[in-house]
This record gives structure tokens, sequence and C-alpha cells, in this order.
């Protein structure tokens, strides 16, 4: 047996049970030294994000000095990796080698993916060579909604081929998807077919992350740990703005997977509007007093 | 036929809430405070604004600020004066609720606040569109450049409302800091509470867009303190305080720069509104502006 029909059958999703199961997990009160560290952690996992059609080289190397000192006020641990379009991996690369923070590029025709195999992958390949350290792939949501599975499988294990040493996260889109089932399979076929990490959205799509869509991947992992051993990272990205939000996702890892996943290795956070209200959150737990964004750079 | 016995009406209870970000909301925090209303009346239980409510608050103040300064000056006349209107619409009620709070039927001091402080809005509705003519203008230099100052609007300011007069103190307060194109957070001490949540409802029905004043009660021991040292507000308006009180925000308020203006007290109901409308009031909240534009050559 090859390709998608190695990939075991995935269970089914009770809707109303996992939406219960991640709201519940949005109650927990974490203050004091628990948050502090919590928040530190949240940086310490942050893929500080631009991918916008306005994006410059200037505007990178901005968003580099952000990522290797997030704020001034403080000491704060650096962010985990730079995300940017494959043009720019250049500007990132020269930025940040020697900090140990990854430079990560979308590839494959973020954010629609829609061009053939072979411009995709070529795609993935230049930004490797370009100096990416990760990849990050968007499936072909067409050709799952039009029930082409074997097609998605074999587009990821195509461009795990040609990321070779780099990492691999999977973007499945989970909003075009539109149930929890489809999550569930991509994720099942994505894992399947050799992703090192697999990643919610683009962020160009609304609803992007949620936490009912993250835990029904998040069980996923689990599963095919269980089974096999191998542990698979996970990242949602796009919606996720505020500490509070941050510090519930990393409640819903620890009580889903456990300890072993709460590292940059194996969970990620896409985002960029979420780094300043952190620091904000680490200043008022510095000093005491509320903060304004005034206060702190963009990036 | 036999006659059919008509039960009393039940009475319809209101529950009195904040005004924060255009919202009317209980505490955060789920605490009340039991009131009287005046006697004989029953006990009204007021929302104690806590310390989140305050962050909350500061946070709709500074999404609205933008918009509410970007209002054409006109526009913002036209809101502040059906703020009037629609007080003026009120005021029996708003007069009974000021009379009881005090111990006494519908008077004449009830009343008479009442007016003032339906005129003080008046008078502040007049102005915005004025404002920039009074206090900006053109500046002679000595170089080949049209140099011009206008006033802009400071940003987000905490209030500290007085105790009494309640309604006349409120309006007061808040009608020269929104004039100048400001938001507000605004803290009720407890003894005004009553009548400052009800002017909540006024300002909702004014077009007054949400998060442009908002209305905390009753506010939690250390609240002020934290008011006084958020990063994210601008100014502070506070009328009779403690000295100990205006010590305290001054330390804080110093760590961000704050602006911070205390009044020794309220306006007093033997003034006419034209003694208490004064675009000095509005200039306390405004930052003046300047740009140089080269001419000739």
């Amino acid at each position: 047996m090859s390709g998608i029909e190695s990939v075991r059958p995935s269970p089914t999703v009770d809707r109303v049970a996992t939406d219960a199961r991640a709201a519940a997990f949005t109650t927990r009160s974490i203050k004091k030294e628990a948050k502090r560290s919590g928040l530190e952690l949240v940086i310490s996992m942050m893929d500080l994000t631009t991918l916008e059609g306005a994006d410059t080289p200037g505007r990178v190397r901005e968003l580099c000095a952000k990522a290797k000192q997030p704020m001034v006020q403080a000491p704060c641990p650096p962010v985990a990796a730079v995300c940017v379009y494959p043009t720019l991996v250049p500007v990132a690369r020269q930025e940040l080698s020697g900090t140990g923070i990854q430079v990560a590029a979308v590839a494959t025709y973020f954010p629609s993916g829609q061009a053939t195999l072979q411009e995709r992958l070529d795609e993935v390949r230049r930004a490797v060579e370009a100096g990416a350290d990760e990849i990050d792939m968007v499936i072909s949501r067409g050709a799952y909604l039009r029930g082409d599975l074997g097609f998605v499988y074999d587009e990821i294990a195509s461009t795990r081929e040609a990321c070779g040493e780099a990492h691999l996260k999977v973007i499945l889109e989970t909003g075009e998807l539109q149930t929890y089932d489809r999550v569930r399979r991509a994720s099942d076929i994505a894992i399947a077919a050799g992703a090192h990490f697999i990643k919610t959205s683009t962020g160009k799509v609304s609803p992007a992350a949620t936490m009912p869509v993250t835990l029904v991947m998040l069980e996923a992992i689990r599963d095919h740990y269980l089974r096999t051993g191998e542990k698979i990272g996970m990242k949602p990205a796009g919606g996720i703005r505020t500490a509070k939000q941050a510090l519930h996702y990393l409640v819903m890892v620890k009580e889903t997977l456990g300890d072993a996943w709460l590292t940059p290795d194996l969970f990620r956070f896409g985002a960029s509007s979420l780094l300043n209200d952190v620091l904000m959150q680490l200043e008022k737990l510095r000093t005491g007093h509320y903060q304004s964004a005034r206060y702190f750079s963009l990036g | 036929m036999a006659t059919r016995k008509i039960p009393a009406r039940l009475a319809v209870r209101k529950t009195l809430k904040m005004y924060s970000g255009g919202a009317f909301i209980r505490s955060e925090s789920g605490r009340v405070l039991p009131l009287s209303a005046g006697k004989g009346e029953p006990v009204v239980n007021v929302p104690e604004a806590s310390r989140k409510d305050l962050r909350n608050a500061v946070v709709a103040a500074r999404k609205a600020q933008t918009g509410w300064a970007g209002r054409t000056a006109f526009n913002q006349s036209q809101i502040l004066y059906r703020a009037a209107e629609m007080l003026e619409g009120r005021r029996e009620s708003f007069i009974a609720r000021l009379a009881a709070t005090g111990g006494r039927k519908a008077d004449e001091t009830a009343r008479r606040e009442v007016d003032l402080a339906i005129d003080v809005l008046v008078g502040y509705a007049g102005w915005p569109d004025k404002i920039g003519q009074v206090f900006g203008g053109t500046n002679p230099v000595a170089a080949p450049f049209f140099n011009i100052t206008s006033p802009e609007a400071l940003g987000v300011v905490g209030i500290v409302a007085p105790a009494t007069p309640p309604l006349l103190g409120l309006v007061a307060s808040i009608a020269p800091v929104i004039a100048g194109g400001n938001t507000c957070v605004v803290l009720l001490p407890a003894e005004a509470s009553l009548i400052g949540l009800e002017l909540g409802e006024v300002l909702a029905t004014s077009d007054l867009p949400g998060g442009v004043v908002n209305l905390l009660s009753a506010p939690q021991a250390g609240t002020l303190a934290h008011l006084a040292g958020h990063a994210d507000v601008d100014g502070l308006l506070a009328t009779a305080i403690t000295a100990e009180d205006h010590r305290e925000i001054e330390t804080l308020g110093a760590e961000t720069l704050k602006r911070i203006v205390v009044l020794p007290e309220a306006p007093g109901m033997d003034q006419a509104p034209a003694d208490i409308v004064s675009p000095y009031r509005m200039l306390s909240f405004l930052e003046m502006k300047t740009a140089w534009h080269p001419i000739g050559v």
C-alpha cells in the first residue's frame, strides 16, 4: 500500500463535545508567576509573521530586529522564527544568521495554492536554496473539497521531499474545510504524508485559527503519537491577538498532549499583533501599571 | 356576570448598569454596592467597578478616540446638543431622583441643578467649531514660512467626578473633555452613582459613539491609583478630592507624564451657565500643533 491508501480511517468528530471541551480551557485563571512564565513561553514559540503584498526589505529588517529583541524595557526571550514570503527570505536570512531564530517561508503559491504542482515545488526548492529553515505549505483545498484526497497526500509527500533538510509545516486552511471531520481527515493525511508540523490557517481566510479546530488537530497529533511514538508539531495561526487567548491555547496543548509539546520545537503561534499584547502584559506584571501600545515598537 | 378582580400590577424593577464601551454592563467582578435611593425608597444595587472594568473601559476609550476626534466639529456639536435634548426629555425623572437622594421631594434645588446641567451641555455644544479659532491661529515668524497653530485632542482622559452636586458636577466634568475630541473614563463616587448611571442612558441615546464616555460606578478601593498609573491614559481631571488622593495621582501620573488637573470644588448652584462653560476648561486637555509651511521664493 502506498499513498492515500496507507492512511488509516479517521474517527468522526463530535462537534458539540469538541466545542464544549475547547470552551472549558478558557476558564482557567492564570496569574502572577505562572502567567509570566507562560507569556515568556508564548514569545519563544512565536512565528513573527508579515505576509503582505506591501512587504519591503526594510519592513522585513524591522521585523527581524523586533524578533531578536522584542522589547527594550526589560530582558525578554527572542521569538522562534520570522515568517515571510519566499522573495524576502534572503533579507531575513542575512538579518538572522547566528541568532538561532529560524527563517520560515510560505511557499507553494501561498495563500491560494492555485498553481501546478511543478510550479509549487519549484517555489519550495528556491525558498530552501535562499536559506529558509522552515517551509509553510498550503494544501490544495480545491482538490480536497472535490474529494481528490490522493492528490493532497501526494502533493504533501512531494513537498516534503522538495524541502530537503528544511522543516515542513502543512497549512490545512481549516476555514475553507468547513467541518471538523474534514479537518481531522486532512490532519491525518498531512501527518501520514510527512508533515513536521500541521498548521490551521494562512491568516487570509476567516475564520482562521479557533480553539475547537486546533483541538481537533491536537487530537490527531495525539493519536498519531500514541500509535507510533512520533511527535508532530502544531501551529495555530491567524486570529490569536491577545495574551489571554495565547495562554488558553497553552492550557489546551498541555491538557491534550502534555508538557512535552510545550516547546518551540513542537508548538508555534503564527501571529503579528499578538507579540505586542504579550509584551504589554509582561510589562504590566513587572511595573504594576497598565501599559499603552505607544510605548512598544511596531513589528 | 361575576366581577373579575384585576390583580395588582407587578412592579418593573430596574437594574442600574455601568455604561462602558457603548454597552450597559455589570461589573466584571460581579460585585454590587447596596445604596439607598432616598428616604422610603427601596435599596438599589449599584455595580462596584473593579480594576478590570477600568482596564476594559480604557481600551474602549482608546479605540473610540481617533474616530471621535475625527468627526467634524459640527457633528460633535450636534451630538452634544442632542445629549442636552435627551436630558431635557428626562427632566422630571432626574429631578425626582436628585431630590430623593437628598431625602427631599422634588424641589427648587433639584430643578435648578437639572436646568444648569442641560444649559452647560448646550453651552459646550457651541464650542467644538470655535475652539480652533480662539486658541489656534497664524504666528508671525521671521522666515519665509506660513506658521499655523491649531489645537488637537489630547487623547484618553480619566475623570474623577465630584460627589456633589452629582449631576451638574458630572456634566461639567465630561462636557469640556469630549467637546475637545477626547474620550473619557469616569469614576463615579458611590454617592453620585445613581445619577451618573442614569446619565449613561441619556448619553447612549445621543448618537455619542460607544466608548467616548465610559461611566464606572462606585469604584473599589485602589481603582483611582490604577487609573492614575495607567500608561494609556493621557490626562486626568479630578474635582474635590482629598489631599492624600491628590498626592497619589500626581506621583503615579508623573511616570507617564500625565496632564493632571485637580479642581478644588465643583461648580456652585448659584453660578450662571455662562460662568461654568469656559473654553479654558477645554484647553486643559488640548494639544497645540504648530506647522511650518514654506511660502514664496
